[in-house]
C-alpha cells in the first residue's frame, strides 16, 4: 500500500485526554493536532508531565482517547474494536524508556523477540529464522540468544526492546524516551541504529524525548509541549535557528552546553516550575512562567497559528 | 597550604556473591580549596565509588579500601575511627545524592531535617536553630513559611534544593554532589545549578561534582577529571579539556558522541564497544579495545599519566613523547 504523497501516514485531530482525579479533572493531552508523513520522524520534546507519553501512548490506544479522531492512512481508528485494534498493532508498535523495566526478567532474548510473532500466531517453524534475522538486524550477537536481560547492558537491552518493536515489521513506531536511561555513548550507538533503521524498513517514527539535542538529531519535524497543548510546531532547523516561542527559547536556552562560550553560561534562568495540569483556567498556560505575559495571556487560551515555513505557534504575542 | 583534598592511588573492591568487582583501580585526585573539580564518566566508571570512599559511605562487609590514602586537610581519612568520621560527615564534608525523592526522610517535615544536621554537628540554641533554617530556605530559593511541610509536598527540583540546604547547612568545607541535576528538568536544572554557583561562593564551598554530562561541567567546574575503567585517564583545568588539543581518546571519544546542538551532523560518532567488565582484572590500558590508536603495548602495559601541559595530564602512550 502506498501512501499517496502529501497525506499524512498519521494525523490526529483535537486528540484529549483528561483522567479523572479527586481534584477535577487532569488535562494530560488538550487538542493536540499533529500530523506525521511516512518515513519522516515528528519529535515530542517537553518536560515531565506535559503530556508527551500520554500522547504517544493515546495514539496507539493504549489509553482511549477522552475525545478527538487518530487517522491512520485517512482511516479513523478511535473507535475500532479490540480485535481490529489489535491486527492495527502489527503496523503500530512503540519502543519504551526504561529497557530495565520493559523486558520480562525471566524470558530469554530469543523468547523476548519471538513475544510478539507469537501473539500474531506465526508458526513456530518461521519464528526462529525471524528472531534470528531480527538480532542481527538490531546488531545482537547470536551468543546472547539464550541469556535473560539481567545479564545484558543498558544499550543491548535497548536492542531488545527495538527488535520486539520491529520484529512484525511495522510501519509506524512511538519511540518514548528510547535513549533517555542510556550512558552517552551507548545513546550515540542507539541513535545511529534507529536512523539506520528507518532508511533500511521506512519507518515512520514519533519521537518522545525530553532531550533537545537528541530530537534536533533525529526529528525533521518538531513538536514543543507544555503542560498538555502544542505550543509550537517547526521544521526541526528552523526551531532550532528561529523559535518563536517563550518556552522554546527557554529550553533551548537552559540546556547546558559542552563548551565554554561565555554565552553559553546559565543567567536568568527561567523562574517558577510547571503549573497546576488539574483544571486549567482558560489562559495562556505559560503565562505564570513567562517574561513578556500580558493581560491578554491571562484571559484567553492562545491557539496554533501559521508563521509561514511550517513553523506553527500558540502564543499571543506572535505574529500580532 | 596544601590541597584540601588528595586522593592518591586509591583502590576500592566489592566482593560479591559472584568475585570481586575493581570498582577503582588506582585513582588520583586533588582539590584545593575554592575549586570545584568535576569528576566525568559513564556508568560504572568509578566516579559514586570514589566519592562514597572519602566519607567511607561504601556499602558495609562489601565494599573496602584496598590501597591509597584519602587526605582530608592532610589526616588521612582511611586511618580514622567511626567516631572521627561522624564528626566529618554533614559537618566538613557533606554529600547531595542524585535522587531528591529518595535522600529526604518522608515523616519529618523539611525544616526539622535541616535542623538535624545543626543538632548533631553545632551548639546553637534552639531559637539559632530554627533561625539558621530559615536563612537555609531562604538561601536555596524556598520560603521559611514552608519549613513544616513534608517532602512530598514538594516538587522534584524543590526537593533536591532542600538536599542542598541541608547540606550545606554547617557550612561544609567540600560538597561531594553526585549527579545532583540529572533527576530533574532541563529548565529547573539550569535554575538548580545557577543556584549552586551562587552558593558555592557565598558558603565558600569547595565542590567535587559528580556527572556524565559535559554540558553541567562547562558550567559549573573549574578542573576536569575524566574516568574510565575505574581510573582518572584524563585531568586538567576546563580549558585543558575543552579548548586544548591534545585528548585522550575516551574524552575526544566522549565528546563526539554527544549530539551538537548547533551543527546539523546526520550520524553521531559512537565509541565502539563496551566499558570493560569490572570484575576482570584487566592488561594494559583499559580503554585499549575500544581505542582507534591501539598499540601492542597498550594491550600489555599500563600507561602512566604525562604531563602534555603544567596542569593538563594524560594517561595514554600516545601523549608519552611529549612529557617533559
Amino acid at each position: 500500500m502506498e501512501v499517496r504523497s502529501g497525506s499524512p501516514l498519521l494525523q490526529t485531530k483535537g486528540l484529549t485526554k483528561y483522567f479523572k482525579t479527586s481534584r477535577g479533572m487532569l488535562h494530560a493531552v488538550d487538542h493536540v493536532d499533529l500530523q506525521i508523513q511516512a518515513q519522516k520522524t515528528l519529535g515530542v520534546v517537553g518536560e515531565s508531565g506535559c503530556g508527551k507519553s500520554t500522547l504517544g501512548r493515546t495514539i496507539l490506544r493504549l489509553i482511549q482517547p477522552t475525545d478527538g479522531s487518530i487517522l491512520y492512512r485517512g482511516e479513523d481508528i478511535v473507535h475500532y474494536s479490540t480485535a481490529r485494534m489489535r491486527e492495527m498493532r502489527r503496523k503500530m508498535q512503540i519502543i519504551f524508556q526504561d529497557p530495565y523495566a520493559s523486558l520480562d526478567p525471566r524470558k530469554t532474548v530469543k523468547d523476548l523477540i519471538a513475544d510478539p510473532l507469537k501473539v500474531y500466531k506465526t508458526p513456530k517453524s518461521r519464528r526462529d529464522e525471524l528472531v534470528g534475522q531480527m538480532m542481527e538486524t538490531v546488531g545482537l550477537a547470536e551468543r546472547f540468544a539464550q541469556t535473560y536481560p539481567h545479564e545484558l547492558d543498558g544499550g543491548r537491552r535497548q536492542r531488545i526492546g527495538i527488535a520486539r518493536a520491529l520484529v512484525l515489521h511495522p510501519e509506524f513506531i512511538v519511540c518514548d524516551e528510547p535513549v533517555s536511561a542510556l550512558d552517552v555513548s551507548i545513546q550515540a550507538q542507539i541513535l545511529n541504529l534507529l536512523m539506520d533503521l528507518q532508511e533500511s524498513h521506512g519507518l515512520t517514527y514519533l519521537f518522545i524525548t525530553h532531550d533537545l539535542s537528541v530530537v534536533r538529531h533525529i526529528s525533521d519535524e518538531i513538536m514543543v509541549m507544555y503542560l498538555g497543548v502544542v505550543v509550537e510546531r517547526a521544521p526541526s532547523k528552523e526551531l532550532f535557528s528561529s523559535p518563536l516561542h517563550p518556552y522554546t527559547k527557554e529550553l533551548i536556552r537552559a540546556i547546558p552546553m559542552p563548551d565554554l562560550d561565555p554565552a553559553h553560561r546559565l543567567v536568568n534562568s527561567l523562574r517558577g516550575e510547571v503549573s497546576d495540569p488539574i483544571e486549567p483556567s482558560a489562559s495562556c498556560r505559560f503565562a505564570p512562567r513567562c517574561n513578556y505575559c500580558t493581560a491578554v495571556c491571562h484571559s484567553s487560551q492562545p491557539t496554533l497559528k501559521d508563521m509561514g515555513n511550517g513553523h506553527f505557534v500558540a502564543c499571543a504575542l506572535c505574529g500580532a | 597550604m596544601g590541597p584540601l583534598l588528595e586522593i592518591k592511588d586509591l583502590h576500592v573492591e566489592y566482593e560479591t556473591h559472584d568475585g570481586t568487582v575493581y570498582a577503582v583501580n588506582g585513582v588520583d585526585l586533588s582539590l584545593r580549596r575554592g575549586e570545584t573539580l568535576g569528576l566525568v564518566g559513564e556508568t560504572g566508571a568509578g566516579k559514586t565509588t570514589t566519592a562514597l570512599s572519602i566519607l567511607r559511605l561504601l556499602p558495609d562487609r562489601i565494599g573496602h579500601i584496598r590501597s591509597g590514602k584519602i587526605l582530608l586537610d592532610g589526616a588521612d581519612v582511611t586511618a580514622m575511627s567511626e567516631p572521627q568520621m561522624r564528626e566529618i560527615r554533614g559537618n566538613k564534608v557533606s554529600m547531595i545524592f542524585q535522587d531528591p525523592m529518595t535522600s529526604l526522610n518522608p515523616i519529618l517535615s523539611v525544616g526539622k531535617q535541616i535542623e538535624e544536621a545543626l543538632l548533631l554537628h553545632t551548639d546553637l540554641s534552639k531559637e539559632d536553630r530554627a533561625k539558621r533554617v530559615d536563612e537555609m530556605l531562604t538561601a536555596v530559593g524556598l520560603q521559611a513559611s514552608r519549613k513544616d511541610e513534608y517532602p512530598h509536598q514538594f516538587s522534584g527540583g524543590m526537593k533536591q534544593r532542600i538536599v542542598i540546604a541541608i547540606a550545606l547547612a554547617c557550612n561544609p568545607e567540600l560538597l561531594l554532589a553526585d549527579e545532583p541535576t540529572t533527576a530533574l528538568d532541563v529548565t529547573i536544572q539550569a535554575q538548580v545549578l545557577q543556584m549552586m554557583n551562587e552558593l558555592k561562593k557565598q558558603f565558600d564551598t569547595s565542590m567535587l561534582l559528580i556527572t556524565h554530562d559535559l554540558g553541567v561541567v562547562a558550567q559549573t567546574c573549574d578542573k576536569v577529571a575524566i574516568m574510565y575503567g575505574g581510573h582518572i585517564v584524563e585531568s586538567g583545568t576546563v580549558q585543558d579539556i575543552y579548548e586544548a588539543k591534545e585528548h585522550h581518546p575516551y574524552t575526544t571519544g566522549l565528546f563526539r558522541s554527544i549530539p551538537e546542538m548547533n551543527k546539523d551532523s546526520d550520524r553521531l560518532a559512537p565509541i565502539p564497544g563496551l566499558m570493560p567488565d569490572p570484575m576482570l582484572r584487566q592488561e594494559g590500558c583499559s580503554f585499549h579495545d575500544r581505542c582507534p590508536h591501539c598499540t601492542e603495548r597498550c594491550r600489555r602495559e599500563k600507561p602512566d599519566s604525562y604531563a602534555v601541559s603544567p596542569m593538563h595530564n594524560i594517561a595514554c602512550f600516545l601523549h608519552r613523547q611529549r612529557d617533559k
